[in-house]
């Protein structure tokens, strides 16, 4: 599949701004501190949303996508995400501007930060959601899988909690972020395989014996090419896999078990986005995507067969 | 939420005008959708007897080929040097007038210092009329460097050919068998063919080196060797012969079989037995005594012996029993394996004789007698470039005519059917004229059909009349020309300079010539005096094409839905089996640039030179264009280009005078006319006396012209003869040999001349047409040249794997005359000693208005630069097919080496300077 | 609209027959051709005379080598293009509605003044049937021509899909799958005709026929001579030839 730019920084933004958030709405900030960091998590996750609809043909309706959300899980989402920004609304205000039904978990009570609480669950659901647009997708094999939502929030709890800098809080999430990707791409490795879907029952020749391509129906390129028979990261694979295990989990981990402090957690926190942005990139370009079979392309290091070119 | 309601009956379009289409030599019928006056889409047209509706890749993206970029804008006059492109706009007078300034005195002096030859002209009655007024001897199309092997090796033996003169008998026959056919003309009627064929289970083999498109729907695939199909097919006979399983009585009655073949030394040996009456006559079996040919109720004796003479049929049995043609012993060469060859044979038995039938349809043959029915035999052929473009082409097709005739399958039903006005024996064709003399027209029509050296355009002093060297001792039976030899020969001086070539839509400096780069310099070379050695070039054309560049006034075409054309039974309509058929093409839409039909041009600039024909007594125009043309122009009394809707009330069918609404009439009824067949008549067609009437009363000849089919060619044998030493008229010498070879009387087998390479260019080389592509066409167009856009060369796995070839390679491909360097793919369904490419995707930059950048000038390629047009040795012999001079371009030789990946195909020329502006969006 | 009707009443696709499509892109083109003035926007192309041409087709033709043990490779020429699945992915997934499957044939359409041009549709589908229009952002599909086959603007007998109507083989048949009588029905049964991945679980209602057995192995001759005519000549070979007159 095609890594769009847009469809990445939407995913990792706002996987790491609702995670954010839900800290937020959880645990409380107060005064000015509140009104940057509450800033900082909307920020970051509107920008996730306005960058998602560079990847739109067609965003002046994009309104149109809160109708279906009884089938699609991107108009889910929608929801989810507006519900989850307007539940976090009155808790941001409340800590910003210090309404004391609003102060602190500990402090006031456990409805005292019922709103936040419940943007932090809706925050959750839309990242569930989010997650759920990859892993519905049947033609995606390596997509089509419990572990993609587990990753998506896996990425969203950690995100939280590295941005937050809460070191107790952040060293067992990345431990679980670690062995959760550690997971998926398991699983990953052989899931085009597993979905038994090949260039014999694309085109049902295989009773007549092996098939390959012999000629492409276009030499000219088009959207099928460019969207969803992305090969060129393909190779990069296994270096970016690293990049990402490096950048999201251990580098995070060491910069807030031994730097500590600010100069710690900024350096976890960036490092930490950085991996997440490798990983989605991957999530995109090492997808293939059953179509490919149509053309030939059978996935990185698997020849194409006699003839066989991508174009 | 409901559905949202979809308007499902939108009117499509303000009006629909038929007519017929241009993307390919088919000839479709299609419907043209205007909306505001502009062309919105194309289908076809489902009344039209050539498509019957359908409509190929091609026609349906016809509406991005009349808003190409590509298409030129206004007359051009060259004002840098030859090739530079650089050129002027000018005005159609001044064009007009600098062309006649050159034309006019060299019709006063030497009319054949023009060389006039036109490309994929579908107006050949026409333009060839206009050579002829003019007085030039040099005229022909593109057949010579495309079909003629097999269109004259059709006339000299069943009197019609493949092509598209013919087809199968798709209703009734139950076995297919296609040899070398690619895609290329009668494109769709095959197709419908084709679909009829699988839709009732009947059997298809292919035979060919590569099995795509109509090879690959193919039941039955034989991966032939490349040139070796004629010894395939003489070893179907020799099987069939071995076994008896022959159609005897077919042979007696409708072939040359049972005439007798002359055994005495002397100048008639080999030639066909005459009586006193000068003749030919058989051996009535009831008597034992000769009798007439066409005498009624003669049983002619196949296996009769007088006076020490024996039969045709005798001597061909005697042939190809040999066993030089046994299975065993062609196999290795044709790559076919010996048990295969056997099989397809009996095969072709099983069907021709065991499922035999009877179609109760009563007819009286030529003498006389009266038959109950028809005997059909379902095994039909088809053939086409496949193996009429090698050296012994003409030879293979006479043989692959042999093995119909003796199945009996030819106009019989269940085989293969010939289209009004063929069938036409070689009698009924006119000679060739070719007798230039100032200021006079031609006596006759320059191509023809050569009876014998009697008949050769040669001078007194033996050399050729003919710039292309047309019917002499290198090609006698040269009936389409020899378009590939008219630069190379102008260039050299051989047999003489001409002062204005004169070029039809003809991409002669790139895929349509042998050695492309040499003509390249063949157009820009200039002798000692400083000018140009083809001093003056005219080109008419509508698209910017390689060739623009390279002429010195550019006469712009119209696109095919911009102007009038007559797709007549004078040269090559669109007939039916069971239906003579032409057609017309009219501006359905007016043109927004300054170009004109140049056929309306030909006849302005006929007038301005005073043609016959084309002027009134007071000199004024004849014709006012070309339309005007098609319906008042007579050829012969009564005869005119289009045979429909003639007469003063438009009810006259082929015979009749001029009718002034006959277009309007054509235009009613869809743009083409049809005169059916009538019942009876449908079948046996050469010799029932239903057809031959009905072929005179619609004015395909004057005379009824009954014939038996030539197994015997007694013209070939009459160049044999002369190659032996008979006869006042003698070829030189170093063709002595080659004449006694390719002329033989009976179909043999000689290899191509593209072996002589040697063994160091032990792999065949081929082209094919791809189904959506039209030559070099397609590539201007935004949908076509998204579907091909570059060609590989495809290689077999034994190459592919020897060679360590990998997905990305390119491949250096060598050959005695040239190198590429050119991407590969492997294709496994190939034989194994071949590689081909799609033919004419390959580009020059700068050309067709598409970016430098172009996949089509990077990466396609042609193999046009690996192909000499001359053979090796002594003499600037033509690398054609000694019979015809058809070009060889399928003998080529070439070695093939892996260079590893690359970007750019090579060789590449310098970019072409612009004549248009580079295409941006769609129009 | 937002799901999947629970049953359509009519079953409107196509029969593609592999045993006779000779791969000649007839379809492609013709489909071009009506769409690009058809229903919705039209079909564009980018950089059409450029180094990188590319633009939106509703239909393109594979051509695959298939290698059977121990016989010649064949090339099979393969339309591809939507197959108004029973179980549509595409529609399902569309946030906004756009993609539908209509309740009254099953076709699956795009309502274009509906689509935001997500591409979520053209991911779901497993065959590449959509192709999001880069001019017009909303994405395109086979519409089994809906503007066509009922259009009473057009003969009777040119109410089919454009590319049922060229295709020079008729290797294309339109039809009602609901109706067991219907000729794409009966095709379909007579010659066992196939869906496409059926494993990815679409229910595809287009059909594709398998090719019919191809070649045979070498085989010993079935011809018999006459005669050995070694030991007879050619007269031995006459007599017995023309002895059968």
């Amino acid at each position: 599949m095609h890594p769009a730019p847009s469809v990445i920084l939407f995913t990792v933004l706002s996987g790491a701004g609702f995670g954010f958030l839900a800290l937020l709405g959880v645990f409380g900030a107060s005064g000015t501190a509140a009104f940057f960091l509450w800033g900082l998590g909307y920020g970051m996750a509107v920008a996730g949303l306005v960058s998602s609809a560079f990847h739109l043909g067609n965003p002046r309706r994009a309104l149109l996508a809160f109708t279906q959300w009884r089938t699609s899980w991107l108009s889910r989402e929608a929801w989810a995400s507006v519900i989850a920004l307007g539940l976090f609304a009155p808790q941001a205000l409340a800590d910003w501007l210090g309404f004391d039904w609003g102060q602190g978990f500990w402090g006031q009570g456990f409805w005292g930060r019922g709103f936040g609480i419940a943007g932090a669950v809706m925050a959750g659901v839309t990242v569930f959601a989010s997650a759920m647009i990859y892993a519905q997708i049947r033609a995606v094999p390596r997509w089509h899988h419990w572990t993609v939502p587990l990753v998506f929030l896996a990425y969203w709890a950690t995100g939280g909690v590295v941005l937050a800098g809460v070191a107790p809080l952040a060293l067992p999430a990345l431990c679980v972020l670690g062995g959760v990707l550690a997971l998926h791409w398991h699983f990953g490795r052989h899931a085009f395989a597993r979905a038994a879907e090949t260039m014999e029952s694309a085109t049902g020749l295989g009773r007549i014996g092996a098939v390959s391509v012999f000629e492409q129906p276009h030499t000219g390129g088009n959207y099928l090419l460019r969207e969803m028979i992305h090969v060129v990261g393909r190779k990069h694979a296994e270096r970016v896999r690293m990049i990402a295990m490096v950048c999201s989990v251990m580098l995070p981990a060491m910069a807030l078990a031994w730097l500590g402090g600010v100069t710690g957690a900024v350096l976890a926190a960036l490092t930490h986005l950085l991996g997440a942005l490798a990983q989605r990139w991957l999530f995109f370009a090492e997808a293939e995507h059953v179509v490919g079979l149509y053309y030939g392309q059978r996935g990185a290091g698997v020849a194409s067969g006699s003839g066989g070119r991508a174009r | 939420m409901g559905q949202p309601r979809v308007e499902t009956s939108r009117q499509v379009s303000d009006e629909v005008r038929k007519t017929t289409c241009y993307m390919c030599a088919c000839r479709c019928g299609i419907n043209v959708h205007l909306t505001s006056g502009k062309v919105t889409y194309i289908e076809g047209n489902r009344d039209h007897p050539v498509n019957k509706g359908v409509l190929c890749a091609k026609g349906a993206s016809g509406i991005m080929q009349v808003t190409a970029p590509s298409r030129l804008r206004a007359p051009l006059r060259r004002v840098g040097p030859r090739g530079s492109g650089a050129f002027e706009e000018i005005t159609w007078e001044e064009a007009l007038e600098t062309a006649v300034s050159w034309l006019k005195p060299l019709r006063e002096e030497a009319p054949e210092k023009l060389a006039f030859f036109t490309g994929r002209d579908q107006s050949q009655s026409f333009t060839g009329w206009w050579a002829q007024q003019f007085g030039t001897p040099n005229y022909a199309a593109h057949g010579g460097f495309c079909s003629v092997n097999m269109a004259a090796a059709g006339i000299y033996t069943i009197g019609g050919a493949f092509w598209e003169f013919g087809q199968p008998d798709w209703a009734h026959t139950k076995l297919f068998v296609l040899f070398g056919v690619a895609e290329d003309h009668d494109s769709n009627p095959i197709k419908i063919g084709i679909g009829k064929l699988k839709a009732r289970g009947a059997k298809v083999i292919g035979v060919n080196p590569v099995r795509t498109g109509y090879n690959a729907v193919a039941d039955e695939w034989v991966g032939i060797t490349p040139g070796t199909d004629g010894l395939l097919i003489l070893s179907l006979i020799h099987c069939l012969l071995e076994a008896g399983k022959i159609d005897l009585d077919y042979l007696a009655r409708w072939t040359n079989a049972p005439l007798l073949v002359n055994s005495a030394e002397g100048p008639e040996k080999g030639l066909i037995l005459k009586n006193a009456e000068s003749q030919p006559f058989v051996i009535d079996k009831r008597t034992g005594m000769p009798a007439p040919w066409d005498g009624a109720g003669v049983q002619p004796d196949l296996g009769a012996v007088w006076q020490g003479h024996r039969t045709v049929f005798q001597h061909m049995a005697e042939r190809y029993l040999s066993e030089d043609y046994a299975p065993e012993a062609v196999a290795a060469r044709c790559g076919v394996p010996a048990g295969r060859i056997r099989a397809l044979a009996a095969e072709m038995a099983r069907v021709a004789f065991d499922e035999a039938f009877e179609l109760p349809v009563e007819w009286v043959d030529f003498r006389g007698d009266r038959h109950a029915s028809m005997t059909g035999r379902p095994v039909s052929f088809h053939a086409m470039r496949g193996i009429s473009a090698h050296s012994n082409g003409f030879q293979t097709a006479r043989a692959l005519h042999l093995l119909q005739i003796l199945l009996g399958t030819v106009e019989v039903p269940g085989g293969y059917r010939l289209k009004p006005p063929y069938p036409k024996p070689v009698e009924a064709h006119p000679t060739p004229h070719f007798v230039a003399a100032p200021g006079k027209p031609l006596s006759g029509p320059h191509l023809g059909y050569v009876r014998g050296p009697e008949n050769l355009a040669l001078k007194e002093d033996g050399t050729p009349w003919r710039i292309d060297k047309g019917f002499t001792w290198e090609n006698p039976f040269s009936a389409h020309g020899l378009m590939h030899m008219v630069i190379p020969n102008a260039h050299a001086g051989d047999p003489y300079k001409v002062d204005t070539l004169f070029l039809y839509m003809a991409n002669m400096s790139w895929n349509s010539s042998m050695n492309s780069a040499r003509v390249m310099e063949m157009l820009t070379d200039k002798g000692e005096d400083g000018e140009y050695v083809i001093p003056r070039i005219i080109y008419s054309d509508a698209y910017a094409s390689e060739m623009v560049a390279y002429a010195d006034l550019i006469l712009p075409d119209t696109t095919y839905l911009e102007r009038h054309d007559c797709i007549s039974l004078l040269d090559r309509p669109i007939s039916e089996p069971d239906a003579a058929g032409d057609a017309i093409r009219w501006p359905v839409v007016e043109p927004d640039r300054d170009v004109r039909g140049f056929q309306s041009v030909l006849l302005d600039l006929g007038v301005r030179l005073g043609l016959p024909g084309m002027v009134n007594p007071d000199g004024t125009a004849k014709f006012k264009d070309y339309a005007d043309y098609m319906v008042n122009h007579i050829r012969r009394p009564g005869v005119g280009p289009l045979i429909g809707f003639r007469g003063a009330d438009g009810a006259a069918e082929g015979r009749g005078e001029a009718n002034p609404d006959q277009l309007a009439r054509y235009i009613e009824n869809g743009g083409f006319y049809q005169a059916h067949v009538p019942e009876g008549a449908a079948y046996m067609k050469p010799w029932n006396a239903a057809y031959q009437d009905w072929a005179v009363a619609t004015s395909f000849y004057e005379t009824p012209q009954p014939y038996l089919f030539s197994i015997w060619s007694e013209p070939m044998r009459k160049f044999q003869l002369a190659a032996e030493g008979q006869g006042f008229l003698q070829p030189p010498d170093h063709l002595r040999e080659r004449l006694k070879l390719a002329m033989d009387p009976l179909p043999v087998w000689y290899a191509p001349f593209g072996e002589e390479a040697g063994e160091d260019f032990p792999v065949h080389a081929i082209t094919q047409r791809p189904m959506a592509m039209y030559h070099s066409w397609g590539s201007q167009n935004a949908w076509l040249r998204q579907i091909h856009g570059k060609n590989y060369l495809y290689v077999p796995t034994a190459i592919w794997e020897g060679q360590g070839f990998e997905e990305g390679d390119y491949a250096r491909v060598t050959s005695p005359t040239g190198e590429i360097v050119v991407p590969v793919a492997h294709m496994a369904a190939l034989n194994r000693d071949t590689v081909w490419t799609w033919n004419a995707i390959g580009k020059r930059r700068g050309a067709w208005a598409l970016d430098e950048g172009a996949a089509e000038a990077n990466q396609g390629f042609l193999l046009n630069h690996l192909i000499s047009e001359v053979l090796p040795g002594a003499g600037r012999v033509s690398n054609s097919d000694p019979v015809t001079g058809q070009a060889a371009w399928f003998d080529l030789r070439v070695r093939v080496e892996r260079v590893g990946p690359r970007d750019v195909a090579e060789p590449v020329f310098d970019t072409l300077p612009r004549v248009v502006p580079k295409g941006r969006g769609r129009a | 609209m937002t799901g999947l009707p629970e049953r359509t009443e009519k079953k409107l696709g196509l029969v593609i027959d592999l045993d006779t499509c000779v791969g000649c892109h007839a379809c492609v083109t013709a489909c071009k051709g009506w769409n690009d003035q058809g229903y919705g926007a039209p079909l564009s192309d980018q950089n059409p005379y450029g180094a990188d041409p590319s633009g939106t087709f509703l239909n393109r033709v594979h051509s695959y080598a298939v290698q059977p043990d121990e016989m010649p490779a064949q090339i099979i020429n393969f339309p591809r293009s939507c197959l108004h699945c029973e179980e549509a992915p595409c529609v399902t997934v569309c946030p906004t509605g756009a993609s539908y499957k209509r309740a009254e044939d099953g076709i699956v359409l795009v309502n274009e003044d509906a689509c935001i041009g997500c591409g979520l549709c053209a991911w779901a589908c497993p065959y590449g049937a959509r192709e999001l229009d880069q001019a017009a952002g909303v994405m395109k599909k086979c519409t089994l021509c809906v503007d066509r086959i009922y259009n009473e603007a057009l003969p009777e007998e040119d109410r089919e899909p454009a590319c049922v109507r060229t295709c020079p083989t008729g290797a294309r048949h339109f039809g009602d799958f609901a109706d067991p009588e219907s000729k794409v029905s009966r095709l379909t049964a007579e010659r066992e005709g196939f869906v496409l991945m059926p494993g990815m679980g679409t229910k595809p209602v287009n059909r594709y026929l398998p090719p019919r057995r191809k070649d045979r192995p070498e085989e010993a001759s079935l011809l018999a001579p006459l005669l050995d005519i070694r030991a007879g000549g050619l007269a031995g070979w006459l007599d017995r030839v023309l002895g059968k007159i």
